[in-house]
């Protein structure tokens, strides 16, 4: 039962095959027997999701069903949740329980839902392999001596490894998308602001945006319907009618062109990952899309752009921990300057440092030009890229990640190595296009690997559709982990 | 270098972080190192290319300025670490 789809749960609940209660009984049953290896969660709120449960049985029973009714969902642990404690995965808000909710728990409430726990991260999601998170190391559900991506590694390795229907990840540079393609799940970041971010903690402002991570592109579409559109308490958030996303799910991509772009299909690409690519692109060819080489030609500039404006943001973001009105305060300090110094030295990991210190020096007196401002120019440059290339192409496919999940350790020692894992979705989170990672194949050693489609500014309808043509057509998503 | 050791702990202080001897030597070489990658921006010639700092270009959303439900003085101070008589207490400042 814990392997269903939202969609397939939904149909078995209007029917009354299957009740909320149980399915949520079956998976705080599957995460007790699994989470001790696989360690997705950093907290189970079995109490609250056995109430919600018990409640939408009886909204059910009086016929009151969403596509979300008495659905279990995962949230990754920087979107705040109402009297459930939500740290970042860090130690400066290990005892942080909000006292409001997030815009987008609130809507999922609204329509029935069930937070069943949240999800591991790297700290303050500042990483690509969950391991910078200060409380636990996840793994991989294809193999557990691997990464499960990050920073929302919690969230698709729940989903992959069945221990919740769905789950919400938040992506700033492919934080949604990576750790989506190393876990075999489909993982959709979308555009800027198509989705509230009041009650998402703050790492880079101007990129951050949550998404769903889902075991199909049906779900995804159903999880973006119940999350997306404005909010007057997000003013980034835009103001605009909203489709029905399920309508795009449409096994149809005839005459459409394909987007194949050049620069990222370079020397040093694992050729596992480069086989199963063009393969898929071979297969959406075989449903009748063209193939288009294009050029984006900034696309080697963006690592670079992205760790300056990313580290500049958090930087500022994160000087509001600071031991005062919540959070973790280092005992003992006599003094208020002391007190800042040790709380935020003590409750901050070496990553968020690292990023902390980064983004603080790019901001300085002095170098704000040579840094800051220049990298912000360059985002035009990668920006404007995204829009001539669209002038000619419906859709951009390329890979999702240069390699498929690598070691657990391998590059913790190395920043910069672990920053260029995120060598091909950090452009998007730059130019603000949507993207979605699919599965598309597996590598030798068993370990999945994801296909990204890039549409146009708010076309998620468009990715979607060419997202369902393809997996309508293979069995990659169907495929599960042997856990047990 | 680009970065002296010096540079990090004025840095460090303006980010209010206390480092460690060992912290500062190793963010030392990171900063360097990340920094060096960072140098291939300066082979772009920007001088004319606006930049963008947003990717929405609305500005100044404005609201009726009407009266709505806040947070109460309770759950406001229900997270902090210390408080005394409605207010969040620090350390001596003075």
């Amino acid at each position: 039962m814990y392997r269903l789809t939202i969609h397939e749960l939904h149909e078995r609940l209007k029917r009354k095959e299957v009740s909320s209660q149980e399915v949520t009984k079956a998976l705080l049953e599957r995460i007790r027997e699994v989470d001790p290896r696989i360690k997705a969660y950093l907290c189970v709120t079995e109490q609250k999701a056995r109430e919600g449960a018990q409640e939408a049985d009886q909204r059910i029973a009086t016929g009151q069903i969403s596509p979300l009714t008495g659905v279990p969902l995962a949230i990754k642990d920087n979107m705040c949740t109402q009297g459930i404690t939500t740290t970042c995965a860090s130690k400066i808000l290990e005892n942080f329980v909000p006292p409001f909710d997030a815009t987008i728990v609130k809507r999922i409430k609204e329509q029935g839902g069930i937070i069943i726990g949240k999800t591991n991260m790297d700290e303050f999601a500042m990483g690509s392999s969950t391991e910078n998170s200060r409380f636990t190391t996840t793994r991989n559900p294809w193999n557990l001596d691997a990464i499960p991506g990050g920073s929302s590694g919690g969230s698709a390795a729940a989903v992959a490894a069945d221990e919740c229907i769905a789950a919400l990840g938040s992506d700033t540079g492919g934080s949604i998308r990576q750790p989506a393609a190393c876990c075999g799940v489909v993982g959709m970041k979308p555009t800027y602001g198509l989705i509230s971010r009041y009650g998402l903690v703050a790492f880079g402002s101007s990129l951050d945006q949550i998404g769903p991570i889902t075991k199909d592109v049906e779900d995804c579409a159903i999880l973006l319907n119940a999350i997306a559109g404005h909010d007057p308490l997000d003013s980034t958030s835009i103001d605009l009618p909203l489709p029905d996303f399920r309508k795009a799910l449409i096994k149809d991509i005839k005459g459409w062109v394909l987007g194949i772009p050049r620069e990222f299909f370079v020397e040093g690409m694992d050729p596992a990952v480069e086989e199963k690519v063009w393969a898929a692109i071979r297969t959406l060819e075989g449903m009748g899309a063209k193939v288009k080489e294009i050029a984006l030609p900034h696309t080697g500039y963006a690592v670079a752009t992205y760790y300056i404006i990313c580290t500049a943001e958090a930087s500022s973001n994160l000087a509001r921990y600071d031991g005062v009105k919540y959070g973790f305060r280092a005992p003992g300090s006599p003094e208020l300057m002391a007190m800042y110094l040790e709380t935020r030295s003590q409750g901050f990991g070496p990553e968020v440092k690292r990023r902390i210190m980064l983004g603080t020096y790019v901001l300085s007196s002095g170098y704000y030009d040579a840094y800051y401002r220049k990298a912000a120019q360059v985002r035009t440059l990668i920006k404007a890229d995204f829009e001539k290339a669209f002038q000619g192409c419906d859709v951009i496919v390329t890979p999702t990640a240069p390699t498929p999940a690598f070691r657990l350790g391998e590059k913790v020692q190395d920043p910069l190595q672990m920053y260029l894992s995120d060598i091909f979705t950090i452009s998007v989170n730059l130019a603000g296009v949507p993207a979605i990672s699919i599965p598309c194949g597996f590598s030798k050693g068993g370990l999945p690997i994801g296909l990204q489609i890039i549409g146009r500014h708010r076309e998620e309808e468009r990715i979607i559709q060419a997202a369902y043509t393809f997996e309508q057509n293979t069995d990659h998503h169907m495929k599960r982990p042997r856990l047990s | 270098m680009k970065v002296e050791r010096g540079e990090v702990e004025h840095v460090a202080l303006l980010a209010r972080l206390k480092l460690s001897e060992e912290e500062k030597e190793v963010f030392t070489s990171q900063l360097n190192a990340i920094l060096d990658y960072m140098e291939k921006l300066n082979a772009l010639d920007t001088g004319a290319i606006e930049p963008t700092f947003h990717v929405v270009s609305h500005c100044n959303i404005m609201r009726e300025d009407e009266v709505r439900g806040s947070l109460p003085q309770e759950a406001s101070l229900e997270n902090a670490p210390d408080r005394a008589e409605g207010c969040f207490r620090v350390p001596k400042i003075i």
